[in-house]
């Protein structure tokens, strides 16, 4: 294979990989968006993806309807993230102290629920395939896109709407910009941030359906690698914009889609090393983008990660 | 009978974190009962696997050593007010280091070769950990993530050198590094199974809890960690002290790493990650961040930790089941904290003081991050 044939190839895997491997990142990342604007950081995002990975792969399993599954493992990521937002709401606790101890707990709880899931088959999320113009077999399975995703980029555009435009959008970010304000305009400031967690968990859940229903498709206690933690940079460098999350979460999805793309075209040397291009990628933009002296643009106010 | 506020507080901070841990034994319990397995049985062999015998003792202080040097790693920062919990990234790089040596040069096999290959070790955690604690002073971000974010990639690395350049031909099924030379390696403590990695969690623990309360620049350190301002405005080189905090618990669990590739494993492998890191962030928290309170913290967890395969073995559960008693226990230690100072009804006579209004939240979020 000549050069520019091999570089074609791994462009089209890594493209097409950037879609496979950033719809949990879409997904996990707009689940922190929304609890982020309300105030408070769930760093236990991480927990609720495995844990609703595995929900969800257990659901499809045993109903034998995928979609049955997806419900299920955005339910299951939502009664998780309605624990991080009631334990935060006691007084004196530290949400990421909390977030931290959801990671441990939720993946504790899908280790253990999960174990006689790691062998069995699932149904599938149905991809929709894009590519069947195409003579190439890459190509095909490059365009193969999760039915999910498109959920993400309405999800991400809906979101963007609703922040500026409507009524919850505006208390919710009031929540997150001072919450004075909307103490002082009768809203029970907990109660927002409750239900803003709760929601980003079921979205979140989404994503980990993603993980076990569709790529890699099947449940192992290694599926998730940090994406939830990912997530966290990730709104900081979307500067708290859905849309730009959507970008955020292809370009991560393209790092992520590096190593499996090399392999695939026969380049095994390194693979490790191009597994950590997610996470330092996502350290050099926090390097990038944060500053000692002045707190983010775009950040909500009461927000701790960005001081 | 009403109790003087320093007693009160003396008793809570004891009472919290039992009441806490006796809830997480309680909730593994009603989820185990949940799931058809008797809990009494659960909580007695738990026991068993922990503390029964000589032979769980010995299993339950081998696990607590690099316990203790983990959570250090996440006590010693905190006190500097840093939220750090790469500890794993520091342990697995600590442990790389440790085998790497002997690829570099042929370091005399006896005890003076072991501490070169442990100061190594210590080096890498120091500077992995520092890394982080500069990126926060200097450049602002967000140390937690930032910390774990290098745990993935420390984690990356070991991965990529254990399984490619420094390879052990021999080692087939499972990839290492060439083991270390019979001298190299750490021995049993007074003709035991525990090692003498024990010896360096206690020493550590002893050692930076004088540091941090009866010596000048520990109460520097936590000057800086209790009000960052307050250290400022008295002229205290907050930089410099944060570095500090985070190469000394980086230091610990770069040596937790090296112990467990020159005591248990002899080379560095797969097994060497197995959350040990982790693990150390639930020990300091429950600890309160406190390096003494750390040493029996981590035996218990050491301890649940050795009872893990006994649970597995005799009640037919996955042995995530520890995980899920550490998860519960890790909640709920944080929720009881919003106890402290309520606990007690009959107080102290005080002065009338007004109503306190009530605090806002932002000063709890950004007071502790």
């Amino acid at each position: 294979m000549d050069n520019s044939a091999l570089f074609m190839n791994l462009l089209v895997a890594v493209l097409g990989g950037a879609v496979r491997v950033g719809t949990p990142f879409l997904m996990v990342s707009l689940a922190e968006c929304i609890t982020e604007k309300s105030g408070r950081i769930n760093l236990g995002l991480e927990g609720v993806l495995v844990f609703s990975a595995m929900a969800g792969f257990g659901g499809a399993y045993l109903t034998g309807n995928v979609w049955l599954g997806v419900l299920a493992a955005g339910c299951s990521g939502a009664l998780l993230a309605l624990l991080h937002g009631l334990v935060c709401s006691l007084p004196r606790v530290n949400d990421i102290a909390a977030g931290i101890a959801l990671m441990l707990l939720g993946s504790g709880l899908a280790f253990y629920l999960g174990k006689p899931l790691i062998q069995p088959q699932a149904p599938q999320i149905p991809a929709i395939a894009l590519g069947e113009w195409s003579s190439s077999a890459q190509v095909r399975a490059a365009l193969q896109i999760n039915l999910l995703f498109p959920l993400g980029v309405v999800l991400a555009a809906v979101l963007s709407w609703g922040f500026k435009s409507t009524r919850w959008g505006l208390i919710l970010r009031m929540a997150g910009d001072s919450s004075d304000a909307a103490r002082a305009l009768g809203y029970s400031v907990n109660g927002i941030r409750i239900a803003a967690t709760t929601l980003g968990g079921f979205i979140a859940g989404l994503g980990g359906a993603s993980l076990s229903l569709y790529y890699p498709g099947s449940w192992n206690e290694g599926l998730s690698s940090g994406q939830g933690l990912i997530a966290v940079a990730l709104v900081i460098f979307a500067r708290w914009s859905p849309l730009r999350c959507l970008w955020a979460a292809l370009l991560f999805g393209g790092a992520g889609a590096l190593g499996p793309a090399l392999q695939s075209v026969g380049i095994s040397e390194g693979y490790y090393l191009f597994a950590a291009v997610p996470y330092v990628l996502t350290l050099a933009i926090l390097i990038w983008t944060c500053s000692p002296s002045r707190s983010l643009q775009g950040a909500p106010v009461e927000l701790g990660v960005s001081k | 009978m009403a109790l003087s506020d320093r007693s009160r507080e003396a008793i809570e901070s004891v009472a919290l974190p039992v009441l806490a841990m006796a809830g997480a034994l309680l909730l593994f319990g009603v989820f185990i009962a949940a799931f058809g397995k008797n809990p009494v049985d659960a909580w007695l062999l738990l026991f068993k696997g922990a503390f029964g015998d000589w032979f769980s003792w010995q299993n339950t202080l081998q696990r607590a050593a690099p316990l203790m040097l983990t959570a250090l790693c996440v006590a010693i920062p905190s006190r500097a007010g840093l939220t750090i919990i790469g500890g794993e990234g520091a342990l697995v790089l600590g442990g790389l280091a440790c085998a790497s040596v002997p690829y570099l040069f042929t370091p005399p096999a006896n005890g003076f070769g072991t501490a070169i290959l442990l100061a190594a070790s210590m080096l890498a955690g120091a500077l992995w950990i520092a890394l982080a604690g500069a990126l926060r002073q200097y450049r602002g971000v967000n140390e937690t993530i930032s910390s774990l974010l290098l745990a993935y990639t420390a984690i990356a690395l070991f991965k990529h050198f254990v399984e490619g350049p420094m390879r052990d031909p021999a080692s087939l099924n499972k990839p290492s590094t060439r083991p270390l030379d019979e001298g190299l390696r750490i021995g049993g403590l007074f003709a035991t199974d525990i090692h003498w990695g024990l010896m360096f969690g206690i020493v550590a623990c002893v050692v930076l809890g004088l540091w941090l309360f009866f010596t000048t620049s520990g109460f520097a350190t936590r000057v800086v960690g209790g009000n960052a301002r307050a250290a400022r405005l008295v002229g205290l080189p907050s930089a410099r002290i944060i570095l500090i905090a985070c190469a000394i618990g980086g230091a610990c669990a770069g040596l937790a790493g090296g112990i467990e590739v020159a005591a248990v494993h002899t080379s560095a492998n797969a097994s060497l990650i197995a959350g040990l890191g982790y693990a150390g962030i639930l020990v300091a928290f429950v600890a309160r961040q406190n390096p003494w309170v750390i040493m029996p913290v981590a035996v218990l967890f050491g301890g649940f930790g050795s009872a893990g395969s006994l649970l597995q073995r005799r009640l037919d559960v996955p042995d995530a089941a520890v995980l899920v008693l550490q998860g519960f226990a890790f909640m709920l230690i944080l929720a009881s904290e919003s106890l402290r100072g309520r606990m007690f009804l009959p107080r102290a006579p005080k002065l009338p003081v007004p109503a306190p209004a009530p605090a806002p939240l932002p000063t709890v979020i950004k007071s502790n991050v």
